[in-house]
C-alpha cells in the first residue's frame, strides 16, 4: 500500500500535464482550421528550415 | 438571433457570453483584409495564395484558414483589397472581398473556445475520478477508501464549480422567468450530488458520486457544444454571405465622384449609378435615363424604363444608361431595411415555435423533482427518520435521471443532419428548422430567381435566317442589357459582321448602319410595333418589317425533379408569383403545376400564405426576392438560394449554396429522418431511465450503476444519430 502514496501523485501529475497541453493548445488557437492544418503537413515549404 | 437564442432554454447564458465578446478587439496598426476563397482545398493551394499575397508589395502576414475558405491578410493601410484579389485571380484562384465588420469572428470563436476549456477540464477530472472509483468499487475499505474519497472531492468539487457555469446561469435565469427548464434540475443535481457526497466523505460513508457528477457534466457539455457548433457554422456561413455585399456607393461631392459605404449617404446627396450595379439607396433620379430590374423586388421580368423625376428603391438594379440619383432615404431608413422590420415581426412568431427538446423538457423537469422528492420523502418514512439514507437515495434518482443522453439526442441529431445537408449545399440557419421542414406538407415557390433562374433565354433564335442572327449579335454585343447580353449569348460561335455607328439609346435599344441599310434592335415602340403581351426585343434592318425575338425565363436547374419529388412524397405543391399571368401559367405548366396565383403583390403573398396556415396547411416557402420577404418569414419552414436579397436570406430557416434546385427536396426527406432519429433517441434514453430509476427509487443504485447507465445511454444516442450521416 506504500507504492499508493507514490502513484496516486504520478498518475495525477502525468493527467494534470495532459491538461495544461490541452489548455494551451487551446489557448493558442490550435483548433480553428483543423483541416487547414492537416493539409500544412504535406507542404514542402518549410521542410528545411522552420518558418521565422 | 438573440430572440432565437432565448427560445432554446439551453442557451440563456448565451447573452452574457455575447455581451462579454461585443467589446471590440483594436484593430489598431495594419488594416485586417479577409477575402473569401471559395476554391481552396489542399495544401498547394495554401502555399500558393499564402506565397502569392506576401510577394505583394505592403502585405505583412497572410494565413490561409482551410475549414472556412477565407484568408486573413495584415497589410499597410495603402492595400486594398480590389488589389489583391487581382493579385489571386493572376495565379488562378477566383476571391471574393468580405466585409470584416460582417464576420465579427472573435465573438463566435470566444463561446466555442469557452465551452471546449470547460470540456476539457471535466474531462480530464472525470478520467482521474474514475481511476480512484474503480479502485473503491473493487473494494478499497476503510482509510484507503476513505482517502480515495477526499482525493476525489479535492477534483470534483472544483471541476464542477467552473464546468457547471453554463448551467447554473442558465437554471438561474430560468427559475427568475419562474420556469423550469432543463438546466433546473441538472443543476439541482450537480450541487445536491456534490454537497453529498462531500458529507459522506465526511463521514466515512460506502458511497459517493463525484464521479456521476463530473460525468454528467462532461456529457452534457458535450451535448451543448455540439449544438453551439452546429449553430456557429450555419452563422458563420450566413454572415459570410452577408459580408460579400460590400456595400458602397458612388457619391458625387462637387462634381468629382468618391467611393464611400452606403451608410454615410444622406438625403440629398447626389449618387452615380452605372449600368450594371445595384442602387444604393431610395431616391429620384435627377439625370439621365435607363431602365431598371426590379425583378428582386416584385418578381417582375420585364425591365422598367425610367426619366428624371422617377422614383427608384433600393436594391433595384440600373441596367441601360447612368443615372444620376438624388437621395431620398439611406441605411436603416431605405425600403429595403424598412422591409427588415416586417421580417423582425414574423419571425418573432416562429420563434414561438417549441422544439421537442423543449416539450421534452417541459414535461420531464416536473416528472425529475417529484420523483426524488417522492423518494426522499418514502425512504424518510420507511426508514424512520434516517435523513442521510433518504438524502442519498434521492440524489441517486436525481444522478440517474439527469437527462444526460436528452441533452445529446437533439443536438447529436441536429449535427449529423446539418452536415449532410451541408455536403449537398443547404445551410441550415435556424436551431428548429428541421423539426419544421419535417411537418411541412404544402410547397410554395416564387417563380423569378426561384424556379427560374431570372435570367432570359431568346426563343426560337436559332430558327431565323443566319444573316438576321448575325446582326442581332452584333447589335446586342453593344448594350449590357438583359436581353442583349441573352441575345449575344445564344449567337456565340456566329460569325460577326462589322456594323457602322453602333450607338445604345438609354432605354429603347441599339441602333447601327451598314453601308445604306439602318439597323434598330430594342423595344417594340422605338420600332413603331405594337408591343405584344411576351417578353421580347424587335429588330429591324433597313426597311424589312421589324423581326421578333421572344423571350422566355430560364429554367433553374433541378427545378423540375424538385417539383416531381415533393409531388411524389405527396405534399401539395404551388406557384405564388409577381409576374403576369401568362407567363406564371406557362411555367406552372411546363413543371406540372396545378395551383397557381399570378400578379401577387408583397402583400397577397404574406396574405396567401396565412390563409393557408390559417386553413391549417404547414407551409414551406421557397422564395429570393424582396417581395418574397415577409412571405417567407410568415412561412412554417422556408428556404431562400444564395443569389437572393440580403433580407429574403436573412427571413430564410435554411440557405441553398448552390444553383441546382434539386437538394430542397432531399432536405425535406432529410428533415423527416432526422425528427424519426430525435424521437428514436428520446425513446433510448427514457428505455435506460425505465431500467434505472426502479433501481434508484429502492436504493439499490451504487454509483457504478449510475456511471455504466449514463454512459451507455449517452453512446447509443451518439451513435443513432450518426447513422444519419
Amino acid at each position: 500500500m506504500q507504492m499508493l502514496a507514490y502513484l496516486i501523485p504520478v498518475s495525477l501529475g502525468l493527467g494534470g500535464l495532459g491538461l495544461v497541453a490541452f489548455v494551451w493548445t487551446l489557448r493558442a488557437r490550435q483548433y480553428e482550421d483543423p483541416k487547414g492544418d492537416a493539409e500544412r503537413i504535406l507542404a514542402p515549404d518549410w521542410d528545411e528550415h522552420p518558418k521565422a | 438571433m438573440t430572440t432565437a437564442i432565448s427560445a432554446c432554454p439551453a442557451c440563456i447564458a448565451a447573452p452574457a457570453a455575447e455581451r462579454l465578446a461585443s467589446v471590440p478587439d483594436a484593430p489598431a496598426g495594419p488594416a485586417r483584409l479577409v477575402l473569401s476563397l471559395p476554391t481552396a482545398h489542399c495544401a498547394a493551394c495554401i502555399s500558393d495564395v499564402e506565397r502569392a499575397l506576401l510577394a505583394h508589395p505592403g502585405v505583412s502576414a497572410a494565413r490561409v484558414n482551410l475549414s472556412l475558405r477565407r484568408v486573413a491578410v495584415e497589410a499597410a493601410p495603402a492595400v486594398t483589397a480590389p488589389e489583391l484579389v487581382t493579385v489571386l485571380a493572376g495565379i488562378g484562384y477566383e476571391a471574393h472581398e468580405l466585409d470584416p465588420d460582417a464576420l465579427r469572428m472573435t465573438e463566435t470563436d470566444r463561446r466555442g473556445r469557452d465551452l471546449l476549456m470547460r470540456i476539457g477540464i471535466a474531462g480530464f477530472a472525470m478520467m482521474n475520478i474514475m481511476l480512484l472509483s474503480v479502485a473503491v468499487w473493487s473494494g478499497a475499505e476503510d482509510a484507503t477508501r476513505d482517502m480515495f474519497h477526499w482525493i476525489s472531492a479535492a477534483i470534483a468539487l472544483p471541476t464542477v464549480a467552473f464546468a457547471g457555469q453554463p448551467f447554473f446561469a442558465g437554471a438561474l435565469a430560468a427559475l427568475k422567468a419562474r420556469r423550469l427548464g432543463m438546466d433546473v434540475p441538472i443543476s439541482l443535481g450537480l450541487i445536491l450530488a456534490s454537497a453529498m457526497s462531500l458529507f459522506e466523505t465526511i463521514n466515512h460513508g460506502h458511497h459517493v458520486f463525484f464521479d456521476g457528477a463530473v460525468m454528467l457534466s462532461f456529457f452534457l457539455l458535450t451535448g451543448r457544444y455540439l449544438e453551439y457548433r452546429s449553430r456557429a457554422a450555419a452563422r458563420s456561413a450566413a454572415e459570410e454571405l452577408a459580408a460579400l455585399e460590400v456595400p458602397r456607393a458612388h457619391l458625387l461631392r462637387d462634381g468629382a465622384e468618391v467611393e464611400v459605404p452606403i451608410a454615410d449617404l444622406r438625403p440629398g446627396d447626389l449618387v452615380r449609378v452605372r449600368p450594371g450595379q445595384r442602387m444604393p439607396c431610395d431616391g429620384r433620379v435627377a439625370t439621365g435615363a435607363s431602365e431598371l430590374d426590379r425583378s428582386l423586388l416584385t418578381g417582375e421580368t420585364l425591365p422598367v424604363a425610367v426619366a428624371p423625376g422617377a422614383v427608384v428603391s433600393a436594391g433595384e438594379v440600373n441596367l441601360t444608361g447612368p443615372l444620376e440619383v438624388s437621395v431620398t432615404a439611406a441605411g436603416r431608413d431605405s425600403s429595403l431595411n424598412r422591409m427588415a422590420g416586417l421580417v423582425a415581426i414574423a419571425e418573432s412568431a416562429r420563434n414561438r415555435y417549441t422544439s421537442l427538446a423543449d416539450r421534452m423538457a417541459r414535461g420531464y423537469a416536473p416528472v425529475v423533482h417529484i420523483l426524488s422528492a417522492g423518494a426522499f420523502a418514502g425512504w424518510l418514512w420507511i426508514s424512520g427518520g434516517d435523513v442521510r439514507l433518504a438524502l442519498n437515495v434521492a440524489v441517486a434518482v436525481l444522478i440517474i435521471t439527469c437527462p444526460c443522453a436528452l441533452a445529446l439526442a437533439v443536438p447529436a441529431v441536429v449535427t449529423a443532419a446539418s452536415g449532410r445537408l451541408f455536403r449537398r449545399g443547404l445551410l441550415i440557419k435556424n436551431p428548429t428548422a428541421l423539426e419544421r421542414l419535417a411537418e411541412i406538407d404544402t410547397v410554395v415557390f416564387d417563380k423569378t430567381g426561384t424556379l427560374t433562374l431570372g435570367t432570359p433565354e431568346p426563343e426560337g433564335f436559332a430558327a431565323l435566317p443566319l444573316a438576321t442572327r448575325q446582326v442581332a449579335a452584333a447589335l446586342a454585343g453593344a448594350s449590357s442589357h438583359p436581353l442583349a447580353r441573352a441575345i449575344a449569348q445564344a449567337a456565340e460561335g456566329l460569325e460577326p459582321v462589322a456594323v457602322e455607328d453602333l450607338r445604345e439609346v438609354a432605354g429603347q435599344g441599339v441602333e447601327g448602319r451598314i453601308g445604306d441599310s439602318r439597323l434598330r434592335l430594342g423595344r417594340a415602340e422605338w420600332l413603331g410595333v405594337a408591343p405584344g403581351a411576351r417578353t421580347a426585343t424587335w429588330l429591324r434592318i433597313g426597311a424589312a418589317a421589324p423581326v421578333e425575338i421572344a423571350f422566355t425565363d430560364r429554367l433553374r436547374p433541378g427545378a423540375a425533379e424538385a417539383v416531381a419529388g415533393l409531388k411524389a412524397q405527396g405534399k401539395r405543391v404551388e406557384l405564388v408569383s409577381g409576374d403576369v399571368a401568362p407567363a406564371v401559367a406557362a411555367l406552372a405548366a411546363k413543371l406540372g403545376i396545378a395551383d397557381w396565383l399570378a400578379g401577387q403583390r408583397p402583400e397577397d403573398k404574406a396574405a396567401h400564405l396565412q390563409a393557408l396556415a390559417s386553413a391549417g396547411a404547414r407551409v414551406l416557402m421557397v422564395g429570393d426576392g424582396l417581395n418574397d420577404t415577409a412571405a417567407l418569414a410568415a412561412a412554417h419552414a422556408s428556404i431562400s438560394p444564395a443569389s437572393a436579397l440580403d433580407a429574403a436570406r436573412a427571413a430564410s430557416d435554411i440557405v441553398l449554396l448552390g444553383t441546382d434546385l434539386a437538394p430542397v427536396e432531399q432536405a425535406v426527406k432529410t428533415a423527416v429522418v432526422a425528427r424519426a432519429r430525435i424521437k428514436q433517441n428520446f425513446a433510448i434514453s427514457l428505455g435506460y431511465n425505465a431500467i434505472a430509476v426502479p433501481l434508484a427509487l429502492v436504493g439499490m443504485a451504487t454509483p457504478l450503476a449510475a456511471a455504466v447507465a449514463m454512459s451507455l445511454s449517452s453512446l447509443s444516442v451518439s451513435l443513432n444519430a450518426l447513422r444519419l450521416r
